[in-house]
């Protein structure tokens, strides 16, 4: 029979080990891992499109593939440029050949499997383009269904994913409204735009800023109320895209359309 | 090649990078799933319930839920991209996610399985280490295997008094009482992983996991009605064969009315799934219509023209309705009520189709559609795991290791006192 002072000891000894696993887990406080993120940093990057003076050149596109190494004749990327065109029936027209890698070199609709759509001038009633990338959100769904936190959110409000870390089960992809991840032809994980971080916490700007030849594509720092892209954006009329989704996208347009998808 | 590439095609305006992501695989793995949860629902119904009728399907629904247990995993592993880092989702999980619960869901679960399995075996386990003990020096190499096997699985519980087996009586039936909720969480949140993804108009409702749980148990259901109908048959033959010089085998005659008996019942409890299955989706089907939010359109083009034989055909009509009618037909016979559950399986394993396949049928921008199309011959090792052969082999691996279980823990002829 086991006497009081044993079973004292031993019930210590059992809680002590018990306890030292335990020490290699850090309990998290979400309330200091908020002001980690939103609170001390003086960085929020932000986009603005001007979809008045795209004319879908698609040079954006070139320049984002070569910079960021996504295989240039693969069928996926990090950023696009859509193409509307309005009929006066009020049938709504969209197409975005290889995401508008060459421009758009035809007039006709690319319409997928179905035959290219020939639409004559004088049906159409308006016609635009709308460049998309990832709209940063600042509620990103994509970051709340990764099951291993190998897609996570910078203090600057860019969100990124852990290429050495992430299972690809696309369960991020599946996630995003806008449709802007995929699966990185070469490294087999998730891929999305990043406002190109590597450039812009170098002071650069994104390469799709630097090669867009009409100013359509902006970036700024929204904490910062001295820069451009702020006060366009604090002053001005400017739209999102999916409010209704609850992401708070971060890429603000200007002149966006009721037709845009 | 982009992944996805190889087997959709897009019509009219798709969002660039979208392509049929979640393939045969994912169709795959809530039906897998479904199934394990579903069996042990079943084997449940006789050990916390007390169905009597169910005895003799209880314990062959348990072990075969443990057989399938392990290929409810199959599926995700062969979808991931990096397969080999598959593990992190046990080890570092990232609690926001639904994905991250899968291990402690499952793991739970196939702990609770295991156990409940051990009360029921202990008697067998403990019964057969002493037999072949006894044997001493006279055992061949492969008895001395058994007899290590048995000592090992006995746990060095040897005690089979009349108050131990009480008491393992005991713990069956909180086991299986605690299996249910778990199995109706391991599935229900099954339904969760694609019931909570905002961006998929026609996967994101509340109901998605309720309805995966119904549509689980059916199936589960259905699959043990026709694994012990086949197996049955099995014994029938060899029992005729051997009862040449063991008499005392009971006679075919004797096993066909006890087969149908059991089929009867078990069907019985099937119906009533599948009843409760059919409202919720049809009710969700009603709602979308009724509500017509900005979805609707799309959707009622994927639904009611794109998928219309798959969805009203394929699973209502000859997955649930036919079913339903053939066994509520007075005169229930061995055979009709087999068609009717091979019936049901397919209706169920459509409904998966089209929850998996049919959600991402249409562009997240409303104004394309996309088509999978499966690849039956691989060509590579991708078009392999994700196509026609990949989910062949996830169909048929819980009956190679239900065969392998039913070598140590057999499901027929025990002993009428064990449960």
């Amino acid at each position: 029979m086991i006497n009081r002072r044993d079973f004292c000891k031993k019930a210590l000894l059992v809680a002590g080990g018990l306890a030292i696993p335990l020490t290699a887990l850090e309990i998290f406080n979400p309330r200091r891992l908020r002001a980690e993120k939103s609170g001390s940093g003086k960085v929020r990057w932000v986009f603005l499109v001007d979809t008045h003076k795209c004319v879908g050149c698609g040079l954006c596109v070139r320049a984002c593939k070569i910079e960021n190494e996504v295989p240039y004749d693969a069928n996926v990327t990090r950023t696009w440029v859509e193409r509307y065109v309005v009929t006066k029936d009020g049938k709504i027209h969209v197409d975005s050949p290889k995401g508008a890698l060459d421009g758009f070199t035809s007039t006709k609709i690319d319409q997928g499997a179905e035959h290219p759509l020939e639409i004559r001038n004088e049906d159409i009633d308006k016609a635009f383009f709308v460049p998309k990338l990832c709209n940063q959100c600042d509620n990103p769904p994509c970051v709340q269904v990764c099951p291993v936190g190998a897609t996570y959110q910078t203090e600057d409000g860019v969100v990124l994913v852990d290429r050495s870390w992430c299972i690809g089960c696309g369960y991020c992809i599946m996630g995003c409204p806008y449709g802007v991840r995929f699966f990185h032809p070469v490294h087999r994980v998730a891929e999305k735009c990043n406002f190109c971080y590597h450039r812009i916490s170098k002071g650069m700007k994104s390469a799709c800023v630097d090669a867009c030849p009409f100013g359509a594509r902006r970036i700024g720092n929204i904490k910062d109320p001295n820069d451009p892209v702020t006060k366009i954006i604090m002053t001005e009329r400017v739209a999102i895209l999916k409010e209704e989704y609850g992401t708070k996208p971060q890429v603000f347009y200007l002149g966006l359309s009721r037709e845009v998808k | 090649m982009v992944h996805g590439e190889a087997w959709t095609i897009k019509e009219f305006f798709v969002y660039p990078n979208e392509y049929i992501y979640w393939t045969i695989q994912i169709v795959m793995y809530p039906f897998m799933t479904g199934l394990v949860a579903g069996a042990f629902v079943l084997s449940s119904l006789y050990h916390v319930f007390g169905v009597k009728q169910l005895k003799e399907i209880a314990r062959f629904s348990l072990v075969f839920s443990f057989a399938l247990l392990p290929v409810a995993m199959m599926p995700l592993m062969l979808h991931l991209q990096q397969p080999q880092r598959g593990i992190e989702v046990m080890m570092t999980p990232h609690f926001t996610s639904a994905i991250a619960a899968f291990g402690i869901v499952f793991t739970t679960y196939a702990m609770i399985v295991a156990s409940e399995l051990w009360f029921v075996y202990r008697k067998y386990f403990v019964d057969t280490a002493l037999e072949l003990r006894q044997l001493g020096d006279k055992r061949t190499p492969v008895q001395n295997f058994r007899h290590l096997l048995y000592t090992v699985l006995t746990l060095g519980a040897w005690d089979v008094g009349e108050h131990a087996l009480e008491k393992d009586e005991k713990a069956v039936k909180f086991l299986a009482g605690l299996g249910i909720p778990v199995a109706c969480f391991l599935h229900g949140y099954a339904g969760f992983i694609f019931g909570s993804v905002k961006a998929n108009a026609l996967w994101m409702t509340p109901l998605m996991p309720v309805i995966f749980i119904c549509s689980a148990v059916v199936s589960g259901i259905a699959l043990c009605i026709i694994t012990y109908v086949v197996t049955m048959e099995l014994r029938k033959l060899i029992y005729a064969w051997q009862r040449r010089n063991k008499p005392y085998l009971p006679s075919t005659e004797e096993l066909k009315s006890a087969e149908l008996h059991v089929v009867t019942m078990t069907t019985k409890y099937l119906v009533m799934f599948l009843v409760l299955a059919i409202t919720l989706e049809l009710l969700d089907l009603i709602f979308r219509g009724y509500t017509a939010v900005k979805s609707w359109d799309i959707l009622r083009k994927v639904i009611y023209e794109k998928d219309f034989t798959k969805i009203f055909i394929l699973q209502y009509g000859f997955g649930n309705l036919l079913p339903f009618i053939l066994l509520l037909l007075p005169r229930l016979t061995i055979r009709r009520a087999v068609a009717a559950t091979l019936m049901v399986l397919v209706g169920v394993f459509m409904m998966r189709w089209n929850v998996v396949i049919g959600g991402q049928a249409f562009s997240a921008s409303y104004s394309g559609f996309m088509e999978y199309v499966l690849p039956i011959w691989p060509h590579d090792m991708e078009t392999f795991k994700e196509g026609f052969f990949g989910a062949l082999m996830v169909l048929l691996t819980p009956y190679v290791l239900f065969y392998g279980l039913t070598k140590v823990m057999p499901v027929f002829g025990l002993k009428e006192d064990s449960h």
